[in-house]
């Protein structure tokens, strides 16, 4: 109920916002067009009819699933924005899962030896992933592996092979190569994340007294450290990840203009520049809904996975 | 006697600067930051060249590499871009730009942010959870894609920036006052304040402020950072500040489609610019974040 508040409230201020962007009849229709031909156009768009109508057509098409033609592509915009979600997709859950590939074991080593170098040098170079701007690391990656050593390609998505009508890149070689950097790109602050809840739980875990029982049953540490130690942490970790999900889509509108990435990112970041609007506001839609529903997944995962919220709420 | 008491007084703040600069990384983060900020104020006087004085341009010293001497004698320690501008100049200049922008839109935030975070906290009820209902949609929401709507509809312009940034940070500042001002307002002084009658302005502002003011000082301090990448991510997409005012973001946007062919300069260094001030900033945050919370203090 109170999601459908927020999607209506944010539809309205999305479309008043848009509209105050500018006209996109000026950018669409080449300046030596004669009036009769911008007045149809005018009217073809429906940008003649009074504000309030506008929106209220507008809103009664949502709700039928019909955000609005490109003005660009001249297609609906939710297709266009659909074509180009598993792109996205694709981006995000390489590097979420890049994250916890890199970022647990590193957490696990600097969490169980706090004092070596090693650990103090992880901690230090997490604090870099956190602080660094995620497009200049992206040239970066760009500068030395694609154009000094030559190694992976620079840009684009690379051959891809379909699936249930969709076009994937991870699973073909050369699609693979092609995902590596941005994937390593968009993870960065999650490794760093993940390395930093990874320590603050072991050392808090190995602090337990069922750590301390386990190691005094003569178990081999590497047991205590991997069944009764990790089992425990990768709760909390795997919980933040998820709920990071949301972020690193978003955030994908960086690495895809770095890299080229044909995803959603990068086409509302063009349609920004074009003024598309029904792409824009559709787009900003999208992400609205997708947010209302992570964190409404997140309520409910929570609530399965602490009793004590639930007894609260019996209360 | 007189002479006696003070000479070996500790003040609090003569114990706080002896406590901060107990850290050596700390100080030198601090050092580095004063010399970037001493460098954007005095960019005129200091910058080998005027970037924007078309008159010293020479399209003819185009994509030097660093180190190389130009058609008019000078030399481009950073080389130079597509325009035949000096970077290191470019550089001086565009930090200009970023620093005015982020500790600008910081500052702003802040007292946007702290004034809403103590009324929340001193009026409570139906208004407290209102203002606090605002920022914890804003919070769940990511800031980039937060700043990046506003500034699809405001377009670009360094004032645009500036607001938006504004916009998407305040609520970090609300929510730090609101939890120290809910702890402070239950205290004797302030309900000395309000027997005492004043008005409720004044409690606000000079009893309750001033005791908010150290986790204010950490989170301001970070923000200015984060607002300072967060600027130059904008600029680099393109919906920054303006190509007549360049920041640190807008000249690695301007290397970008250089650095393909090679040529790494144009990006690079103002990057290394943009890194060094972001990291010495959050030493300097860490190092305050420790000294100020009376939790770590032994």
């Amino acid at each position: 109920m109170q999601s459908g508040f927020v999607m209506l409230a944010m539809s309205l201020l999305v479309f008043l916002g848009v509209y105050a962007v500018g006209d996109p009849v000026e950018i669409l229709i080449s300046p030596d067009a004669d009036q009769f031909e911008r007045e149809r156009a005018v009217r073809a768009l429906g940008l003649d009819l009074p504000l309030w109508q506008q929106y209220l057509v507008f809103l009664g098409r949502a709700l039928q699933g019909d955000l609005g033609r490109s003005f660009v592509f001249n297609e609906p915009a939710i297709q266009i924005i659909l074509q180009r979600m598993p792109a996205t997709l694709e981006l995000a859950f390489g590097s979420m899962f890049l994250s916890i590939l890199i970022g647990l074991p590193l957490g696990l080593y600097a969490g169980l030896k706090p004092d070596s170098p090693v650990s103090k040098g992880i901690m230090a170079t997490s604090i870099l992933g956190f602080s660094l701007p995620t497009f200049w690391v992206g040239l970066m990656l760009i500068m030395v592996f694609a154009v000094q050593l030559g190694w992976l390609p620079s840009t684009g998505r690379g051959d891809t092979a379909e699936i249930l009508g969709t076009r994937w890149s991870f699973l073909t070689w050369d699609g693979l190569r092609h995902i590596l950097l941005p994937a390593i790109n968009l993870s960065l602050f999650k490794i760093s994340l993940v390395i930093r809840l990874t320590r603050a739980g072991v050392r808090e875990t190995m602090l337990m007294d069922y750590v301390k029982f386990a190691r005094a049953k003569g178990l081999s540490p590497n047991r205590v450290t991997f069944v009764h130690v990790f089992k425990n942490i990768l709760i909390p970790v795997v919980t933040v990840v998820g709920l990071e999900l949301g972020g690193t889509i978003a955030f994908s509108v960086v690495t895809e203009s770095v890299f080229a990435w044909p995803g959603m990112g990068k086409l509302i970041i063009d349609s920004i520049n074009v003024l598309d609007r029904p792409v824009i506001v559709a787009y900003l839609l999208m992400i609205v809904l997708m947010f209302i529903v992570i964190n409404l997944v997140v309520d409910i995962v929570y609530t399965m996975l602490d009793p004590r919220v639930r007894l609260e709420a019996k209360a | 006697m007189s002479g006696v008491v003070l000479a070996p007084v500790e003040t609090p703040l003569r114990r706080f600067v002896s406590e901060f600069f107990a850290s050596s990384i700390a100080a030198i983060g601090l050092a580095v930051f004063v010399v970037i900020a001493l460098a954007a104020i005095f960019a005129p006087w200091i910058a080998p060249q005027n970037p924007y004085d078309l008159a010293v341009l020479d399209i003819m010293d185009g994509r030097l590499e660093p180190g190389a001497v130009g058609g008019s004698g000078m030399t481009h320690w950073l080389g130079t871009d597509d325009q035949g501008r000096d970077m290191l100049s470019g550089i001086i200049y565009g930090l200009r730009i970023s620093l005015l922008v982020g500790v600008g839109s910081a500052f702003i935030a802040c007292m946007v942010g702290a004034s809403l975070g103590m009324l929340a906290a001193y009026a409570g009820g139906r208004t407290d959870s209102v203002i606090m209902r605002v920022v914890d949609l804003q919070l769940s929401f990511p800031t980039i894609l937060a700043a990046l709507m506003i500034l699809a509809f405001l377009g670009k312009g360094v004032m645009n920036v500036v607001i938006a940034l504004v916009l998407v940070e305040w609520a970090y500042y609300a929510r730090t006052v609101r939890g120290s001002a809910l702890v402070e307002r239950r205290r004797e002084y302030i309900e000395a304040a309000i027997c005492l009658a004043l008005p409720t302005r004044r409690i606000l502002f000079n009893h309750l402020l001033p005791n908010c003011l150290p986790p204010l000082i950490v989170v301001g301090t970070m923000q200015i950072a984060r607002a300072i990448a967060l600027e130059a991510t904008l600029s680099f997409l393109g919906l920054g500040v303006p190509i007549t005012e360049p920041s640190l973001g807008l000249l690695i946007a301007n290397g970008y489609e250089y650095m393909l062919s090679g040529k790494y300069w144009i990006s690079f260094y103002p990057g290394i610019a943009l890194l060094i001030t972001i990291v010495s900033i959050n030493l300097v945050g860490d190092q305050l974040r420790d000294v100020l919370n009376p939790r770590l203090k032994k």
